[in-house]
């Protein structure tokens, strides 16, 4: 029994980061640290886009003509209205940051609520597009395309895929950031501790980005 | 390595969003002028600096450290690796 016992001489001294020997707080976490955990995702997921977009590129310069066809199905008033709710989001993203820093936090609230009801507005608006896709027999498998020219059975191949996964990102990020909002709701996002509105901040910057590749590239080609 | 102190400015945040969307006009615009395989060229360059404004300032890696800087910049280079070793062997089929 006795060899159970805690060495009461033995004191579990607590570990401490770089950062915090130099302050000498102990309770500081390591906030470059969690970004930087942060960054190698996005790293794995900007060669995972990287890895489609080249399988785009490929099968454009082989069938270029029937994806300039494909691309003249897509409507570019979505294609245009949704590139602008993600920039203004991004920009909402980013503008939270800098009222959390400086202590705003009724407007880094704002600011997370609106970039949260613009994901929303963008999902609805991929409901309605590609509802209507499905709806003139453009979808996976379908007879229209099955029976259509390659080319463009490959053009909408990418497109779900690509604009599907991107929307899966979108429902991610925007749970990511909904986290956020209750975190500086309940004050444990402040002004000297944030990585963790930051890094959804990042997240959802990555998938404005991809967007901003995307949006040319199927709505736009000529 | 070192805390990130720096606060941008909400006018610096607005004025990078207004050139966004002005980028967004000029892809679209570009995009009605037939300028056969420039198109594509002309779209991406375009999304390309678009690219950069969300990185450089959003994503605040202009004010970043060495680490983050590098290792973003060889993710990169491994894309370019993926995209033109793969060009490489289509062209040359």
């Amino acid at each position: 029994m006795s060899s159970h016992a805690i060495d009461p001489e033995k004191k579990v001294e607590p570990v401490k980061t770089g950062e915090s020997m130099k302050t000498g707080e102990s309770m500081k976490t390591d906030e470059a640290g969690k970004k930087m955990g942060m960054w190698l995702f996005l790293y794995t997921e900007i060669i995972l886009f990287g890895g489609l977009f080249v399988l785009y590129a490929v099968y454009f310069s082989k069938y270029t003509q029937d994806f300039i066809e494909g691309g003249k199905e897509l409507n570019r008033v979505f294609g245009v209205v949704n590139t602008v709710i993600l920039l203004i989001s991004s920009f909402a993203v980013a503008a939270s940051i800098t009222a959390v820093q400086k202590g705003q936090r009724k407007i880094a609230l704002w600011a997370i609520g609106a970039s949260l009801g613009c994901g929303t507005i963008f999902l609805v608006n991929k409901y309605f597009e590609w509802g209507h896709k499905i709806a003139i027999g453009i979808y996976p498998n379908s007879e229209r395309l099955l029976d259509g020219p390659d080319g463009q059975n490959l053009f909408f191949g990418l497109y779900y895929v690509i604009t599907g996964l991107h929307g899966l990102h979108i429902v991610i990020g925007m749970t990511f950031l909904a986290v956020a909002f209750g975190f500086v709701l309940a004050g444990k996002v402040t002004a000297d501790r944030f990585a963790m509105l930051e890094n959804a901040g990042l997240y959802w910057h990555l998938v404005d980005l991809i967007w901003i590749f995307v949006f040319p590239l199927f709505y736009l080609v000529i | 390595m070192e805390k990130n102190d720096h606060i941008f400015a909400y006018s610096t945040l607005f004025s990078v969003l207004v050139a966004l969307l002005i980028l967004t006009g000029i892809t679209v615009g570009a995009s009605f002028i037939d300028m056969g395989k420039f198109n594509v060229w002309v779209a991406l360059g375009i999304a390309s600096v678009k690219a950069s404004l969300v990185l450089m300032i959003f994503m605040h890696l202009k004010f970043e450290g060495r680490a983050l800087i590098l290792s973003f910049l060889s993710t990169v280079f491994f894309l370019a690796i993926m995209i033109s070793f793969t060009f490489w062997d289509i062209a040359f089929r």
